[in-house]
């Protein structure tokens, strides 16, 4: 599930970094690279647990699914944290700049 | 166990390679950038930008499986920080996992970068041999 809510966030990211004009203000790219990044690691990380309990691996409790589900959702929320952070570290915008010669 | 250490040490690399990449980029564009020499004609993509692509894969992808593994309580704030550090086998363990679903991790995510390097260079090629045809 933490697989499949990371894609999902990684699709969506890349849609809105396609289909706006202000994607380099935005710095969208960044925020679908990294759900991008996560995406594919826990492929590899899906992969590997695949090989080694095969039809099992889907067959898991609901406690399980619940389990991963809030991970996944959670850590959706942390790659937007993250790519809030980076924004306003570059301020592309120069919102910052502008607030602090106000003052 | 410990799996996102692998791509984390690639990251830190291509953090340096990028810092370094990018001085020297400023230091050969600089001169152009004053005489106003670099145009249309000149589009591509620099090193440092194709670098800042796998800076953000890779950052990504080890800031949310540590988190994973904080979660799973195979991560903690006190050292040893890693859980599997605490007896011999745990460790021979986490070494294994290391070499194989890391080692597995960092070169996936590499070569995915390597094919977004090659269509975005395939793109530039495309855009600079339309402008040429249209001058």
């Amino acid at each position: 599930m933490t697989l499949l809510i990371t894609i999902i966030a990684a699709i969506i990211a890349s849609v809105c970094w396609y289909s706006n004009e202000k994607r380099d203000e935005y710095k969208l790219g960044v925020l679908s690279l990294i759900y991008w990044g996560a995406s594919l690691m826990w492929f590899i990380d899906f992969v590997f647990e695949y090989a080694e309990l095969k039809t099992e691996y889907f067959s898991q409790s609901f406690s399980d699914i619940l389990n991963d589900s809030l991970l996944g959702v959670t850590v959706v929320a942390i790659g937007l944290a993250a790519w809030l952070v980076y924004l306003f570290i570059k301020d592309p915008k120069g919102v910052f700049n502008r607030k602090l010669l106000k003052k | 166990m410990a799996c996102f250490i692998v791509p984390a040490v690639e990251a830190v690399a291509v953090t340096a390679a990028f810092v370094a990449a990018k001085k020297h980029e400023q230091k050969i564009t600089a001169p152009a950038h004053e005489r106003g020499e670099i145009g249309e004609k000149d589009v591509k993509i620099t090193w440092s930008k194709r670098l800042s692509w796998l800076m953000a894969l890779l950052w990504g992808g080890v800031l949310l499986l540590a988190f994973e593994h904080f979660w799973h309580g195979e991560v903690v704030p006190f050292p040893p920080f890693l859980t599997a550090m605490a007896s011999p086998e745990d460790t021979a363990e986490m070494l294994h996992e290391m070499a194989t679903v890391g080692v597995s991790m960092a070169v996936t995510v590499t070569a995915f970068w390597g094919v977004m390097c090659a269509i975005a260079q395939a793109k530039v090629k495309k855009i600079k041999a339309s402008v040429a045809k249209e001058n």
